[in-house]
């Protein structure tokens, strides 16, 4: 193959790298008002007076809006297809504030100062509640998190707001707990894993104007602009029609970007100005007053017999979705489809629980999306059903994994269409020097090195939901233009759909133009989430240039006056069988946008997947724990990959050790936390701390790849699969260099050092 | 008040006010490849040289800039293309929103440092975050660039 | 947000501080780093750059370190990481990245006091003095317990003693503030334990190093032990979001005891 598969480098490289002015902010109007919020300094709180007549006063300030301004329809601000499963929870402002930093009033002027200044002059006067702050009392409270009797789901997700429970969910086959007795060996344990914040580099960031027939445009650095134009469209009760919305380059996202932040603010005040309106989240914003990853206990109960077949797995699901609940149900149910499948000797598994409302940021979606945090538990829970066997970690999961062809209690009779998962293991054994190494080794100076491992799956695109579009257009010079509305936010993903066009229609790279996204213009896309973009996105992009391709012959065929089959394409020129005639593509091109032709060529092709095939990982750390400290060096992390064919070298690595950084961040660093009152102690970098250059040892990855029948060129995903391992691997990894069993997350030096104490 | 002041070799008189910071004074001049990643001086988003010196434009008052030399990787664009496609091979540009920084950093090292092994070129380069790539293709792109061995651990 | 509605550069340093104690809100800017985070307005930004206090001076018997120094000045000194171990670079280098180091000032992080501060920590288990220019030259021990009062922080000075020396910190990740800091050093018999991040200012452990004068040249392991467990029971600590008081008790003791190993291992 021509470019599928090679390491080709991304398209918009070299401007993004060295500066050029191609993201939002860089393209904003210089008159735009400057938009900020103020915001809510308690986590439960009813506003019973806002004074604004001294804000007003400062000179440059254009608009102030309170929850008596703005349309008062509840809407969601998760980018998911219509009609969404999380509730339509939100008002633009509301009465009621539920959560520290919710949003209080919109103040737009003429710079960044003055805006400030007029935050600082509006006196609000708060009825405080009693908030609600720990998840695992959500339930129930005399606090009610959402009182309104307004609230609308699309869907019976399982709510009972009263009771703070946003969502429940139980999935069951066979019965698990007459399952549970007949196992030998039962692992019971109860896990935590913590919110977790997105850090991408550029914060959230949108601006508005109107354009010349009075339509509202909105430019943001967004994963999903259909969805945000249709979101915008609700809350701001305007046709989605009146409503456009452009996506230029993306300063990451990692799942933050498909909840929708500051285009509905922005918006509002372009409408009541008629003037552009700009709104930056400062990172502390980005922090306080956006999503993170949801929190969750997970109470978990895995059965095996004695030689090491797990029989039965019982997942127990608390998950904690903040102020609002976007996500939250299906970040729940997630959890669950990527775990139980993974073992198939099962006879019963369960996965059930709740997603509750709490007074704090609310969750949303960040890659991995719940199956970050179910692999923690699963992992964790099958290391030790290892040590309780006294039979080697990797040994037990080949003796229980799904593999190619074979189905799982949860399946419903399907079959896993492509699997490397065991030569994955293999493979990652002998890189980490396994046999070697398993489980630990004391050095001379005290110190202890140990390994540890865990697997993981996750899909690619949401099955029988989402759908994507493509055009490719053969331009009158020969060149194409393949329109996207999917959203590369770094990733690369508009090169990738660039290759597998250009492989099916022979061409170079850089004879393919790439227009990603624009509601106006863009053929419909949900946008970039759910580790869609190569596989489903993808698909559509293999399937209308095959089309293009096609009716390219045909009109050769027609041009040259030869009979059907007799021509042939080599991405340059139509040829003749023969040889006997021949035309250039260039040529073809100018023909079908002139008399002669009439008919300028287009391949289209929309495409939605019935399934969501799983890629999957091996992943293996070994670190270097001080038993004087608890400091844990992550000396190497292994990574092995299944997601089907790669489609571009480097920028599936890229992915992989990047993903792997952030779940390294997961696993040992990040943690959002808050205070007594509810105020978000971790809210800058100084606090929040991602991830440095020097935390993250060496990477080593590698690709086992698999054929997945259902994909571009045998594709499936690597976007989310890739933060799902080092959680659990490190804290195997950690148990095995001195018997400490972290089920908490992040495993921090303090939590090793004193669990050795006790 | 008045500064004058060298922004990529050009002399630049700008008024600007006691608390403006460096990176809105720069941005505000069309120098887009300034960003502002945290405030709080940790990201390494804003690094420009002050008299060849990598430095925090968040952090640095503007007027403090009077008399001294301001480079950004506008003034830089051949040396910063140069290892921009260092980067671009192996794909580890990714959101590119940490690039403009994190290659001011590097031409500074590539004076400041002879012959840096590998654990001199991570010391560098901490004061630069990334969320995307995970440093690995950005340590190869900096050793391929300057010619480290890749035994040299 | 903050703001600054005036600047002024003065000539010289009864000036400066005649600026900085003109008005309540007149503050000495250094290297600014965290300004941004405050919500304060400050009428009049006090700028040292014309006093020519950039400098790292080598005199005999002692080294001078003017207050608009840099920390990443400090990291590359030659001159000055010929003496004590070298500890002075290594406590700073930790400190977030090279671009930060060249923004942030000694003055600031030695007059700020910061709990977290890894350069006032080193600093302290050296024979190390400060020059204000209200409050005169005192020793850095000193000022470490006074209450804070405006002054101007002119330089720093480091007695040449033939000390030999450790610095010790432990951070969750590597560019984090520190969870706690350590430094010790020996001057024949005499010994300092500074400890900081505990997660207040470094304090000198005054009783373990007692206890370790009085063990002679050739101290006992067994002696470190003792020293090192004293210093974790005499020295107060406080919890904070990176670790818990009891956590930082336990490690005082680690790396007290490893910074002395250190220190008696070298000749």
């Amino acid at each position: 193959m021509q470019y599928v598969g090679k390491a080709v480098a991304k398209t918009d490289a070299i401007a993004i790298s060295t500066g050029k002015p191609v993201y939002t902010e860089d393209l904003a109007p210089a008159d735009a008002l400057v938009v900020k919020i103020l915001r809510s300094p308690h986590a439960y709180a009813r506003i019973k007076a806002i004074d604004l007549t001294k804000a007003y006063a400062v000179q440059g300030v254009e608009c102030i809006l309170t929850y008596k301004d703005v349309p008062q329809v509840r809407f969601t601000l998760a980018g998911q297809s219509y009609p969404e499963p999380s509730p339509y929870d939100r008002l633009i402002l509301d009465q009621v504030v539920r959560y520290v930093g919710d949003e209080v009033a919109i103040v737009a002027a003429v710079d960044e100062k003055t805006a400030t200044a007029a935050l600082k002059k509006i006196k609000v006067k708060y009825e405080v509640l009693e908030p609600v702050l720990d998840f695992e009392q959500a339930i129930g409270h005399r606090s009610v998190v959402h009182p309104e009797d307004d609230l609308h789901c699309n869907f019976a997700i399982g709510m009972d707001k009263d009771r703070n429970i946003c969502s429940t969910h139980r999935v069951e086959a066979g019965d698990v707990e007459q399952e549970l007795k007949n196992c030998d060996i039962v692992i019971e344990e109860t896990y935590y894993t913590q919110a977790q914040a997105h850090a991408m580099m550029e914060t959230f960031r949108a601006f508005t104007y109107l354009d010349h027939t009075g339509r509202l445009v909105i430019v943001s650095s967004t994963q999903v602009p259909f969805h945000i134009r249709r979101h915008v469209a609700r809350a701001l009760e305007l046709p989605a029609s009146r409503v456009r919305v452009i996506k230029p380059r993306i300063g990451g996202g990692f799942g933050g970007k498909q909840t929708g932040a500051g285009e509905v603010f922005a918006g509002l005040v372009t409408l009541k100005t008629g003037r552009p309106a700009l709104f930056i989240y400062s990172r502390t914003e980005t922090f306080t007053c956006t999503t993170s990853r949801h929190a969750m206990r997970l109470k978990l109960r895995l059965g095996a017999d004695k030689d090491g077949f797990i029989r039965a797995l019982d997942i127990e699901n608390l998950s904690d979705t903040g102020a609002y609940g976007e996500h939250a149900s299906t970040t729940f149910m997630v959890c669950g489809d990527k775990t139980l499948p993974l073992y198939n000797k099962t006879r019963a598994v369960r996965y059930h629980g709740h997603a509750v409302y709490t007074n704090k940021m609310p969750a949303g979606a960040l890659r991995g999306y719940g199956a970050t945090q179910g692999t923690f538990a699963l992992e964790s829970a099958v290391n030790k059903l290892a040590a309780r066997l006294n039979m080697d970690p990797a040994e037990l999961r080949l003796k229980n994994l799904i593999r190619e062809g074979e189905t799982c209690l949860v399946y419903e009779g399907k079959t896993l269409g492509s699997s490397t998962l065991d030569r994955c293991i293999q493979k990652g054994k002998a890189l980490i020097g396994w046999d070697e190494k398993y489980p630990r080794r004391v050095l001379a100076d005290g110190k202890v090195r140990a390994i540890g491992m865990a697997v993981t799956m996750q899909g690619s695109g949401i099955a029988g939901i989402d759908t994507a579009s493509i055009e490719i257009r053969l331009n009158d010079d020969g060149s194409y233009t393949l329109l996207t509305g999917s959203t590369d936010m770094g990733t690369g993903s508009d090169t990738v759909l660039a290759q597998i066009a250009a492989e099916v229609l022979a061409t170079s790279l850089d004879n393919i133009l790439v227009h990603a996204a624009d509601t106006d213009v863009s053929p419909y896309d949900p946008g970039s989430y759910a580790s869609s973009t190569a596989y489903v996105t993808g698909m559509a992009t293999l399937q209308a240039a095959e089309e293009l391709k096609q009716k390219i012959i045909d009109q050769g065929t027609k041009q040259l006056a030869l009979t059907p089959g007799q021509l042939s394409f080599d991405g340059e020129n139509l040829t003749a069988l023969d040889g006997s005639k021949s035309m250039s593509l260039e040529k073809l091109a100018e023909l079908m946008v002139l008399g002669a032709g009439k008919r300028q060529l287009t391949g289209f092709a929309t495409y939605g997947s019935p399934i969501s095939p799983p890629p999957f990982i091996a992943g293996f750390a070994e670190v270097e724990v001080d038993p004087g400290t608890g400091v844990i060096e992550l000396l190497d992390y292994v990574a092995v990959v299944d997601c089907g064919t790669v489609l571009n070298a480097n920028l599936a690595r890229i992915q992989v050790e990047g993903g792997i950084a952030q779940g390294i961040g997961m696993a040992m660093y990040e943690d959002v936390r808050y205070d007594e009152r509810g105020q978000m102690q971790t809210n800058t970098f100084m606090q929040y701390k991602i991830p440095c250059r020097k935390d993250v040892g060496k990477i080593t990855v590698a690709f086992e790849a698999s054929y997945e029948p259902t994909g571009p060129f045998g594709a499936k995903s690597v976007g989310e699969v890739v933060i799902n391992t080092p959680p659990p691997a490190i804290a195997h990894a950690v148990y095995n260099a001195v018997g400490v069993t972290v089920t908490r997350l992040p495993i921090t030096p303090e939590k090793v050092f004193m669990g050795m104490k006790r | 008040m008045q500064i004058e002041l060298y922004i990529n070799h050009q002399q630049v008189l700008l008024t600007v006010q006691p608390d403006d910071f460096l990176v809105d004074t720069l941005r505000k001049q069309g120098l887009f490849s300034v960003r502002r990643g945290c405030d709080t001086a940790c990201c390494g988003l804003c690094t420009v040289w002050l008299d060849g010196r990598p430095t925090l434009a968040c952090s640095t008052l503007s007027f403090r800039a009077q008399g001294r030399h301001i480079t950004t990787i506008e003034g830089l664009r051949h040396e910063a293309e140069g290892f921009a496609r260092f980067m671009a091979a192996e794909g580890a540009d990714q959101c590119g929103y940490c690039s403009p920084g994190f290659i001011l950093t590097v031409l500074a090292m590539k004076r400041e440092l002879a012959n840096p092994g590998e654990a001199d070129i991570i010391h560098y380069l901490t004061g630069n975050l990334c969320r995307c790539t995970g440093y690995q293709g950005q340590l190869r792109a900096v050793k391929k660039y300057l010619g480290v061995a890749e035994c040299n651990m | 947000m903050f703001t600054l509605l005036n600047i002024a550069q003065p000539d010289t340093q009864q000036e400066a501080y005649r600026l900085l104690t003109a008005k309540k809100s007149n503050v000495i800017l250094g290297g600014c780093a965290w300004l941004r985070l405050g919500s304060q307005t400050i009428h009049t930004g006090v700028d040292l750059s014309k006093l020519g206090l950039n400098f790292i001076k080598e005199y005999d018997t002692y080294f001078e370190i003017g207050a608009m120094t840099s920390l990443r000045d400090i990291e590359t000194s030659v001159a000055l990481n010929r003496w004590f171990s070298g500890i002075l670079a290594k406590s700073v280098q930790s400190i977030i990245g090279v671009q930060f180091r060249n923004v942030a000032t000694v003055g600031a992080s030695v007059f700020a006091r910061y709990g977290f501060s890894d350069f006032l920590t080193a600093l302290l288990a050296l024979d190390t003095e400060i020059e204000l220019y209200q409050g005169g030259r005192l020793t850095l021990a000193a000022f470490v317990d006074m209450p804070r009062n405006k002054d101007l922080l002119v330089k720093v000075i480091i007695h040449k003693t033939s000390r030999t020396a450790a610095y010790l910190a432990l951070r969750n990740s590597q560019s984090d503030f520190p969870v706690l800091t350590v430094a010790v050093s020996r001057l024949d018999g005499a010994w300092k334990i500074a400890v900081g991040a505990r997660p207040t200012r470094a304090k000198l452990a005054a009783q373990a190093a007692v206890l370790l004068a009085g063990a002679g040249r050739d101290v006992p392991p067994d002696c470190l032990r003792q020293a090192a467990e004293l210093a974790a029971e005499e020295l107060p600590f406080g919890a904070n979001m990176r670790a818990s008081a009891a956590y930082r008790r336990l490690l005082c003791q680690t790396l007290v005891q490893r910074g002395l190993t250190e220190v008696t291992a070298c000749r």
